[in-house]
């Protein structure tokens, strides 16, 4: 009895595959956040089209979605047979569901708004006479980006970039529907904790869920200091 | 007078178990919820009382009970977790019997394709689909698909294959969404579908025991202990029988 439920006092190999694959799924998720937040935050930030509210609550539906609905939808994608499926295939993949590439793009979508509002936000905020300036002094758009845009955007970056990152982490119900519980593969840390749970490895399951607590606490004490304000958004813009 | 008097304790004793009409609560593995809404429905028309069910994963219902949640019967999918509550004192001693007896079924993605262990030999050399389990650790079907696929030796091939959905439920659905070509479900899920499948010999599994047990929160609840032995008559067997289970006479 007691056997069971105090088995592995301590994380066990699997449990550490779990938090491998858990660090980098979200790191390469971020990665891919950035670089499709960006393009598409900074359009946003620009764009005068009137189509531009219906773009934004877009990106804003994973906020208020459950996650059931976005692993309905992908698994019904990932189908062999399915159009998604069949083109993922066609590219040289193999199969879709229950592999990490499912994993990431899931999160990517999931956490998207998590770094296309900071970003956005950022890019809202930059004074636009600096870019005309820049450009009257023959500074091309390549400059005006690394030199200007980045440095005055580094909050809305880092901030996009530790959310999308921490809420990836954070990602459950998603990847219990899309995910086929592989360890090593699409096992991660919040679906090991579950099992840990139901088979009763509550002391597993308290290294695994106390180390989490400790790790966003962490992860969010460091934004809310680098932002100095008591907003995750710059200068008290709240996310809408 | 003095012959009528069986005649009045029996309408007292109908009067009185109408005024003990009880409701209970009944905590069921989410394999068997359909077939418990059957025997429900059944009960509930022969006696006053009325059942409330509640379907999730027995490891879960596990959980729960030990936070003292308000179920007065578990129905549980193994023998193991229903032993443990009772030696943790959240249940009834003595008051453990098995329902129901779990079976294996193969089935695949199409709904038609042909299936047998030859079919599950080949996609696992040739094929390229996954094969669909519920999770061994957690899901007492899952333990029986691992034991059937030792049995079949085809164990050590399927590995990499494998995927292992959250319980019985979500491999089935892994399987009907076409994202698994193959899974080991329970028999109760296809057994009225005119989806193929191919039935596992029992003796390629440990059996899958399905034991209820009357919980410490229900020992006085006359609707779940009327509903325990309802559970044993012979109509209830039938009814148990025809969803896909196998009962002891």
């Amino acid at each position: 009895m007691r056997s069971l439920i105090e088995m592995n006092s301590m994380l066990s190999a699997a449990d550490l595959a779990a938090i491998v694959v858990t660090l980098k799924l979200a790191t390469i998720t971020t990665i891919i956040l950035l670089l499709v937040g960006l393009p598409i935050a900074w359009w946003l930030a620009n764009t005068r089209v009137r189509a531009k509210p219906l773009v934004e609550a877009i990106v804003a539906l994973p906020l208020v979605l459950p996650p059931t609905v976005l692993g309905f939808y992908l698994l019904l994608a990932f189908a062999p047979d399915s159009p998604v499926g069949q083109l993922w295939q066609y590219l040289g993949g193999e199969q879709l569901a229950f592999s990490f590439s499912a994993l990431v793009i899931g999160s990517v979508i999931y956490s998207l708004p998590f770094a296309v509002q900071p970003l956005q936000a950022s890019f809202e905020q930059l004074p636009k006479s600096l870019l005309e300036a820049a450009a009257t002094m023959g500074a091309n758009g390549r400059d005006q980006f690394f030199s200007i845009i980045l440095p005055l955007s580094r909050r809305g970056i880092i901030g996009a970039a530790s959310l999308g990152f921490a809420h990836t982490v954070g990602e459950f119900g998603v990847i219990l529907m899309i995910g086929g519980n592989i360890p090593g593969e699409t096992q991660v840390l919040s679906i090991a904790l579950y099992d840990r749970v139901e088979t009763l490895q509550y002391s597993s399951a308290h290294w695994m869920a106390g180390g989490l607590i400790v790790f966003s606490l962490l992860l969010l004490g460091f934004i809310y200091r680098f932002n100095k304000t008591a907003s995750l958004y710059p200068a008290g813009r709240v996310r809408s | 007078m003095p012959r009528l008097l069986p005649l009045l304790l029996l309408l007292l004793t109908i009067g009185s178990s109408l005024a003990n009409a009880d409701t209970a609560t009944i905590a069921t593995a989410a394999n068997f919820k359909p077939t418990l809404q059957r025997l429900a429905a059944v009960f509930e028309q022969q006696t006053p009382h009325q059942l409330t069910l509640v379907g999730a994963s027995t490891g879960t219902l596990f959980n729960q009970i030990r936070q003292g949640a308000p179920f007065d019967l578990l129905l549980a999918a193994d023998s193991e977790r229903p032993a443990r509550l009772e030696q943790l004192g959240f249940a009834i001693a003595g008051s453990r019997f098995t329902y129901a007896e779990g079976r294996l079924a193969l089935i695949g993605y199409p709904a038609g394709r042909d299936l047998n262990p030859a079919s599950l030999r080949a996609e696992l050399t040739t094929g390229r689909g996954k094969l669909a389990i519920a999770n061994p650790n957690t899901a007492p079907y899952g333990l029986a698909a691992r034991q059937a696929l030792e049995a079949l030796a085809l164990w050590p091939l399927a590995q990499g294959r494998l995927v292992r959905a959250n319980n019985i439920a979500q491999a089935f659905q892994y399987v009907d969404s076409g994202n698994a070509s193959l899974g080991l479900v329970a028999y109760a899920q296809v057994i009225h579908s005119p989806r193929a499948h191919w039935l596992l010999p029992a003796r390629q599994y440990q059996p899958i025991r399905q034991q209820a047990i009357l919980l410490q929160f229900g020992h006085r609840n006359q609707a779940a202990i009327d509903f325990m032995h309802f559970l044993t008559s012979p109509p209830a067997k039938d009814i148990i029988r025809h969803h896909g289970y196998a009962v002891a006479d």
